[in-house]
């Protein structure tokens, strides 16, 4: 009797949902790197939404001269955690969490190399953002600037716990970092699907190999310098204590030398994103692919040697001024050759104007702006006038915003399906790219011209009779017409969840494995070990008469 | 729902128009490195950006002290001589212990295996010894001046890293000892190998820059 009451429960609980209690155990203890991907997704929106408001809040307290909504201490605050947890915990979160889900398909690989240290690095990072908003708990945020310029971190002027947390948050979620860096590599050189050369191997792993390259070569020196600030807090240790010679200088050139390779690591996935939406949309292949390849490894080691472009106004010697913009320079022509080759793609193709490739146009268009204030402030002379500006400020969100964002857009509405089985809304895609490019214009351009009309960043008011009320004004407005945008998307991620239309295996009519399995995939990816005779292997699969490799 | 081409089914419609469809070449087998390898190496990277980064400080704030006690004062070279010995040395009983193991005679790897031990364990006695006498005798802690930050910071975490190694060593030993290791546990006691020597690489360049060229 009662054995068959348990066999009736066990049946009736089999039915049902899995309590969530279960599902929330699964996902806590999981190593499939489809659902690390979608909990650093997770992460990143989180974090998004925070950091957002808190750029709200900034603009809100710009809206009007000697406005007083919020206090100049919670001013520094919001703009050092808005571009700490941008950086760290949005950008870096969502890029490493795409590349989790997608490689390990592109390369044919059941899992990344390494899953159970893919799982500790999402942790890392997750719990590296959570210690750094610990700071709010001693009283208050670091106020700092998100590269937390010595001797701002010394005891003197940074009393509080908050700046500690802070330190010791970017050294554990650094570590994350680190091991998906480690993790990409094995998968990419040593996991590829049989057949898939170096030559044969999809664009996006390519760019998320050098991207890996970058972390592991930026990162460390990131941590050994919040090591030694928190040695110089916790121990009295004097490295950028200049009461005992300690340089101050010293922090910069370690700061940006994480820091610039760091923009290019924000970067190069989405170079890798966009080499795969064009040409699926545009119906051909990606044009000039190994020159695209060769580009993506110089923009890779030239950034290496730039950092300290960020630096011309401490006054560095006319020698490394002349170094530093010269090799910044130098990354455009591969860069160029980048954009030149995704023109040359579109061209004479049939271009569909869906979604993913709707944000690839809007990637273009943006980052192609970036790029040219980029090279503007790579000359030293006119850093010289603009460093510190809203200039720079209007540069900086135009790429992360115009590029990465935009990038990573594309790439959210291009895979979607494959993770969750459902189409997002195109409707809601249209709605939230026209408000977000129109929001987007409206709040940075006119930084440009408050930066030239003289206005630094980071101040938390200025005085009516600078010229500089108009432009603040436009920016603030731009920021709200923005915010609706990214309200759109989460909408449009969670409705599509139930509602989105069935998107079956291969929805894009793509060329890479990722599509030959199902939607979502199983847990094991694919049932046996795909074999791969040319770049697009999918196509082959799907036209016998006509495969590429009898061309490449 | 899928508007995809099921690849046999457009295989057997297409089969009956060509007649033999080109057959693509055959796949050659591609020899690289183990994922534990390539992990290995992509870790062992960021070490040397790591160390590379605390070297840097080493050199920038050598002989930028104004008060004492300096390098020259207080680091002696008779002493380091001997660690670096042992821990040099252990980088070719290492060597020997993996070739044991490759061979399958494991007497001599948990041999060799142990001997790397016992002078890892020596290089951080010496350590030890040193410290203790420099911040007993000579007052030089890592808030004294900036030879004693970057001092501590740079040898400390190199320390740390030998001492993780042994750690690690000690767990293969441990396993060994109970059976646990045979030769085809190769793959995984090779990752370790190269931790040790590029341990031991690293010495090489600190040994040169704190007690040679800063001394």
């Amino acid at each position: 009797m009662a054995v068959a009451e348990r066999q009736h429960d066990l049946a009736s609980q089999a039915a049902t949902k899995p309590a969530w209690t279960a599902v929330l155990h699964d996902w806590v203890t999981t190593a499939d790197h489809k659902k690390i991907g979608i909990m650093y997704i997770l992460m990143g929106t989180v974090f998004l939404v925070i950091a957002g408001a808190q750029a709200l809040f900034m603009r809100w307290q710009l809206v009007y001269a000697r406005h007083d909504f919020v206090s100049p201490d919670v001013f520094n605050q919001l703009f050092t955690m808005h571009g700490t947890t941008m950086v760290f915990f949005v950008g870096m979160p969502m890029i490493i969490g795409m590349a989790n889900y997608v490689v390990p398909l592109q390369v044919g690989a059941r899992d990344m190399a390494f899953p159970r240290l893919n799982a500790l690095g999402f942790w890392l990072t997750l719990f590296g953002g959570l210690l750094v908003y610990f700071s709010y708990a001693t009283g208050g945020a670091p106020a700092l600037g998100w590269f937390a310029y010595a001797p701002l971190t010394t005891k003197t002027f940074a009393r509080s716990a908050a700046t500690d947390f802070w330190a010791l948050g970017l050294i554990v979620s650094g570590f994350g970092t680190l091991t998906a860096g480690i993790n990409f590599v094995a998968t990419i050189v040593a996991m590829r699907a049989p057949g898939m050369t170096f030559r044969k191997i999809p664009f996006y792993p390519w760019t998320i190999l050098w991207t890996s390259v970058q972390i592991l070569i930026a990162i460390p020196p990131l941590t050994a310098a919040l090591i030694m600030v928190m040695f110089d807090r916790q121990l009295d240790a004097h490295f950028f204590d200049p009461q005992n010679n300690g340089s101050v200088v010293l922090w910069q050139h370690l700061f940006w030398f994480f820091g610039h390779p760091e923009v290019y690591i924000l970067i190069l996935p989405i170079f890798g994103i966009v080499s795969e939406v064009i040409p699926v949309f545009s119906r051909k292949v990606l044009f000039g692919y190994e020159f695209m390849a060769a580009a993506t490894m110089a923009i890779a080691f030239i950034s290496l040697g730039v950092w300290a472009h960020h630096m011309f106004v401490i006054g560095m010697s006319r020698t490394l001024d002349m170094y530093f913009a010269a090799a910044s320079l130098l990354v455009s022509i591969p860069t160029g050759i980048k954009f030149f080759n995704w023109l040359a793609t579109m061209y004479g193709g049939r271009i569909s104007m869906a979604s993913p490739m709707l944000f690839c146009m809007g990637f273009l268009a943006m980052f192609l702006i970036g790029g040219l204030t980029g090279i503007m402030l790579a000359l030293a002379p006119f850093d010289f006038q603009l460093s510190d500006s809203y200039f720079v400020v209007g540069h900086f969100h135009w790429v992360l915003i115009g590029g990465t964002l935009f990038g990573l857009f594309a790439g959210f509405y291009y895979w979607y399906p494959k993770a969750t089985g459902r189409m997002l809304s195109e409707r809601l895609a249209k709605w939230q790219f026209w408000l977000l490019l129109i929001g987007f214009f409206l709040t940075f351009g006119p930084m440009h011209i408050s930066g030239m009309l003289g206005m630094p960043r980071r101040i938390f008011t200025y005085e009516a009779d600078r010229g500089w009320e108009l432009w603040n004004q436009i920016s603030t407005i731009g920021a709200f017409i923005q915010a609706p945008s990214y309200v759109i998307f989460v909408w449009n991620l969670l409705w599509s969840l139930r509602h989105g239309k069935p998107a079956g295996d291969d929805p894009w009519d793509a060329f890479t494995l990722e599509w030959a399995t199902t939607s979502p995939p199983p847990a094991y990816n694919f049932d046996s070990l795909p074999v791969v005779h040319s770049r697009r292997p999918l196509w082959d699969a799907k036209h016998p008469d006509d495969p590429d490799w009898q061309y490449e | 729902m899928s508007n995809s081409v099921d690849p046999t089914g457009a295989g057997v419609a297409l089969q009956a128009r060509t007649a033999a469809l080109a057959t693509p070449p055959p796949i050659e087998p591609e020899h690289t490195l183990s994922p534990a390898m390539w992990g290995t190496i992509a870790f062992l990277v960021s070490e040397c950006a790591f160390f590379g980064t605390l070297i840097v400080a080493y050199i920038t704030f050598l002989n930028r002290d104004t008060t004492g006690p300096t390098p020259a004062e207080v680091l002696s070279l008779a002493l380091v001589a001997v660690t670096t010995t042992c821990l040099l040395s252990s980088s070719f009983t290492i060597h020997a212990a993996e070739k044991a193991l490759k061979r399958g005679s494991m007497g001599g790897f948990k041999f060799w295996w142990a001997a790397t031990i016992t002078l890892g364990v020596a290089f951080l006695a010496g350590t030890a010894y040193e410290w203790t006498g420099l911040i007993r005798d000579d007052g030089l802690t890592i808030s004294t001046n900036l030879f004693g930050t970057t001092f501590y910071t740079l040898v400390g975490f190199h320390a740390f890293h030998v001492t993780a190694g042994v750690i690690v060593m000690l767990t293969i030993l441990g396993l060994a000892l109970r059976n646990k290791v045979t030769a085809r546990q190769e793959a995984a006691v090779a990752p370790v190998a190269l931790y040790w020597h590029f341990v031991d690489g690293v010495w090489i360049v600190v040994f040169l820059v704190v007690y040679i060229i800063g001394r």
